[in-house]
């Protein structure tokens, strides 16, 4: 792991790892959405709503799986001061934050003919909305960091104490009552229906290749940035 | 009151909205990721 924190090193693999992701991403969305849209049949219970939860649940599950990188990576970085570590962090948080938007979206769309409601105030929505505003202030603090030049340890601290609300979103189901359906997949069960399942893993492969994707643009953008600002400092120290 | 709600509106909606979502995060990222290195090559060969 230590060997790809080397920005050279790093920015070999992801020359080529870029658009490999995005493009293996872009197909299996496509493939997942058409099926989810035109040959899956509709549900007994949810009827025709069913076909949102192939963007619902990708969302959902890549708006935590955002955090969660954001914490590793934070980690990373208060352990061994890698300083590809603390750009990791800052590049998963666009992603993670459109990722839990558009689970809060679809999610209220989906609640509106199915439970008659577009918003709960229950357990699981509202760690979900919880998680949007740790994205909104971690992305405020990580900038005002990144422009007042100082150490990006009190971001990682915030990213890594925010990581508290990824169980609190994954239990809320369990804990509090909630109109919320519990999880249907669990380690080796899985309670859907392979007419269903099936579309559905792959939606969800095909939007975390995607993430993966966006996450190493931002790091290269975010490399590219730093390299410049440095570039452009040392020039004006030469000519002063 | 019974509302008639024709559940396709909705399944349109959610599609719109998670598609143009997702291909602007994906359109924004590349072109900042140009845009970034670009600058930095052009730097470079000052």
């Amino acid at each position: 792991m230590h060997g790809f924190a080397n920005p050279t090193r790093f920015l070999k693999l992801a020359k080529w790892l870029t658009p490999l992701l995005l493009l293996s991403g872009l197909t299996l969305v496509a493939i997942s959405l058409v099926w989810g849209l035109y040959y899956v049949p509709p549900d007994r219970l949810m009827g025709e709503t069913v076909r949102i939860l192939f963007i619902h649940v990708p969302s959902a599950w890549l708006g935590m799986g955002g955090w969660t990188a954001i914490a590793i990576s934070c980690l990373v970085y208060l352990v061994w001061k890698h300083p590809l570590a603390a750009i990791s962090a800052r590049a998963a948080a666009v992603p993670g934050m459109v990722f839990t938007v558009l689970c809060l979206a679809t999610g209220s769309i989906w609640g509106r003919p199915t439970w008659g409601t577009w918003w709960e105030w229950d357990g699981r929505l509202t760690s979900m909305l919880v998680l949007l505003f740790l994205y909104f202030g971690y992305i405020a603090l990580s900038q005002a960091v990144a422009r007042e030049g100082v150490s990006p340890r009190i971001a990682a601290i915030f990213g890594l104490v925010g990581a508290i609300n990824i169980p609190i979103i994954n239990r809320s189901v369990v804990w509090w009552n909630s109109l919320h359906q519990p999880a249907s997949i669990s380690i080796g069960k899985s309670a859907i229906d392979p007419a269903f399942l099936v579309p559905l893993a792959i939606a969800v492969v095909g939007f975390s290749l995607l993430f993966g994707g966006v996450v190493l643009a931002r790091m290269r953008a975010l490399l590219a940035d730093f390299q410049a600002e440095a570039r452009l400092r040392r020039m004006a120290l030469e000519i002063a | 009151m019974y509302e008639a709600l024709n559940q396709w509106d909705f399944v349109v909606a959610a599609y719109a909205v998670g598609i143009a979502g997702t291909l602007g995060m994906v359109a924004w990222a590349w072109w900042d990721m140009r845009r970034a290195e670009a600058k930095r090559d052009k730097v470079k060969r000052k």
